[in-house]
């Protein structure tokens, strides 16, 4: 790619939300608002590399955008309708398309954008529908990248968006922002789509190692994005305080070969500290709005528990049991409930993490999770019962397909093995 | 990737301890800064009081000499900077390109090492820095 390719892409990634954005505030389509702000990027490719940048990219954009929306409405009518019954109708359409999209050009406002991102994460959409066009709308994320990240073929991915697109316009899904009951339900869908997106990141194991780590950090622009639109939500703030602490970690989570490194195992020193502070200051502002005792913030609530301690056992674990509490209130899960009974562990020691445990045993969805038994071999270790803690990290072993998590599991099964 | 946008105001070296900056420049940008903060780009944002307010400690053969500002010899120096969190140079460039800036004035733009970027050697002899302020090595 050549440098000027590379500088429209850059003015594509800062231009293209509040772009489509604004087109969609006229068209009310946001199918038709990507086309034509696609249409104005193939203008800028074709005449920037002669031309040069112009002196207002977002502008410039915005214009071209115009003529196309202009012209794709006098090529629909005159497919739509005979040629003399075009006449001053379709120049007073046109008109008053072109002083629209002037006025969409004059001042995209943030309203336009948040309405983008509730639209793109509307719940008549599949999930990864959703996912697929909030990067590619909000994030300015173009189709083979997107493809890359998720590790499917460019060719789905296309075909995943356009599926997407044409189920909101068949939906007639309304470009706006939800009010009253149906705010907080949307908001929550929008957020579950950022954090999905994270996760996507940070836990990747395998693929375009960068493409998914860049995830990470589309995820926190998306989530400061958010919290200038959305202030007053408790739980925009929690979630981008969760992804800023949880992020904070990621040069420690990887071993110079690229093993997984356990949260107990990891260099304290590499965290981000400027990152945590982050994390720790939208925490802040989540309780401050009340929304301490949300699902977001009690998860960021526990990271910071992580983040303040300089090791393990100095952590704060009766307040990590508390907030496992608390977060088993309202959003009870049995993933949650195993992560409690670890904490119960390090808080009040093997025994009592080992009854905790106990609770969970019967728990369907826990049955095949390989963390279950696993937990179970740690605690058994501790208490020093290592022929029973033999037997739950074989079947840990057992229960996992991947390798990291096999080649962690066999080490302290050997380790069980020498203590003995 | 992270980028720091350095900004070197013209005559700022020779500027006079109690320079402030105009509210019209600083009404501007913070218009700019809120279109950092609502792309999500922006991480941490400073502004640096003149030089003649700082010192410079200089180092030959193991021995640190001090200089108060202003500095005769400077011709460019930092007025502040931005942090900000971008896919690409390229994009880093855009945003510099987008703000309000004076006649002759220049936006250095320069990207952030990330520790990762080190070669082992360099990380391993990195390791064990702790800036947190209970860190255990503070705590000594």
């Amino acid at each position: 790619m050549s440098d000027i390719h590379r500088t429209i892409e850059a003015v594509w990634k800062i231009e293209s939300t509040r772009l489509i954005a604004g087109i969609a505030r006229v068209t009310r389509d946001i199918g038709i608002a990507e086309e034509l702000a696609q249409d104005a990027l193939v203008a800028a490719l074709e005449q920037w590399p002669e031309e040069g940048i112009p002196e207002k990219p977002a502008a410039w954009l915005m214009t071209a955008a115009k003529w196309r929306a202009i012209d794709s409405l006098r090529r629909g009518r005159m497919l739509e309708r005979k040629h003399e019954e075009i006449g001053r109708d379709l120049e007073f359409q046109r008109q008053r398309l072109g002083e629209a999209m002037d006025q969409a050009l004059d001042q995209v406002i943030d309203d336009d954008v948040l309405r983008l991102i509730f639209t793109a994460c509307h719940p008549v959409l599949a999930v990864e529908g959703r996912v697929a066009l909030t990067l590619r709308l909000a994030c300015g994320l173009t189709t083979a990248e997107i493809a890359r990240a998720f590790l499917v073929p460019e060719k789905t991915l296309g075909q995943r968006i356009f599926r997407a697109k044409k189920t909101l316009s068949e939906a007639h899904v309304p470009f706006e922002t939800p009010r009253g009951d149906e705010l907080r339900k949307r908001v929550e869908s929008v957020l579950s789509v950022v954090y999905l997106i994270f996760n996507e990141g940070y836990t990747a194991t395998a693929g375009d190692e960068w493409m998914r780590a860049a995830l990470c950090d589309d995820a926190l622009r998306l989530g400061r994005m958010l919290v200038e639109l959305l202030r007053e939500e408790s739980e925009v703030h929690g979630l981008l305080a969760l992804m800023e602490l949880q992020a904070s970690r990621t040069a420690a989570r990887r071993g110079p070969t690229g093993e997984a490194v356990l949260l107990s195992e990891q260099d304290r020193s590499l965290w981000d500290h400027a990152q945590i502070e982050r994390g720790m200051a939208a925490l802040h502002r989540a309780q401050n709005l009340g929304g301490g005792a949300q699902s977001y913030a009690l998860q960021a609530a526990i990271a910071a528990c992580h983040a303040r301690a300089n090791t393990i056992a100095e952590t704060d674990w009766e307040r990590i049991v508390l907030l496992y509490d608390a977060l088993l209130q309202v959003s009870p899960s049995p993933i949650v409930a195993l992560n409690r009974a670890v904490a119960v562990g390090m808080a009040e020691g093997p025994a009592a993490g080992l009854h905790a445990l106990d609770a969970l045993a019967a728990e369907p969805a826990l049955t095949n999770y390989h963390l279950l038994p696993s937990v179970r071999g740690d605690l058994l270790v501790k208490l020093g019962r290592y022929a029973e803690a033999r037997e739950e990290l074989q079947r840990a072993l057992a229960m996992t397909d991947n390798v990291r998590e096999q080649d962690l599991l066999s080490k302290r099964l050997k380790q069980a093995m020498f203590i003995d | 990737m992270r980028f720091m946008m350095m900004v070197i105001p013209k005559g700022y070296e020779t500027a006079a301890a109690d320079t402030v900056p105009d509210a019209k420049a600083v009404a501007r940008m913070m218009e700019f800064n809120r279109s950092l903060q609502k792309a999500g780009v922006l991480l941490a944002l400073d502004g640096l009081l003149p030089p003649s307010t700082g010192a410079r400690v200089a180092y030959t053969d193991g021995k640190a000499t001090i200089t108060d500002g202003p500095f005769a010899e400077a011709k460019e120096v930092i007025g502040g900077y931005w942090v900000i969190q971008v896919r690409s140079r390229e994009e880093a460039i855009e945003w510099a390109r987008r703000a309000p800036m004076s006649n002759h004035e220049i936006i250095e733009v320069r990207q952030i090492f990330e520790t990762v970027d080190f070669p082992a050697d360099v990380q391993k002899a990195a390791e064990g820095f702790n800036d947190l302020p209970n860190a255990p090595a503070a705590k000594a």
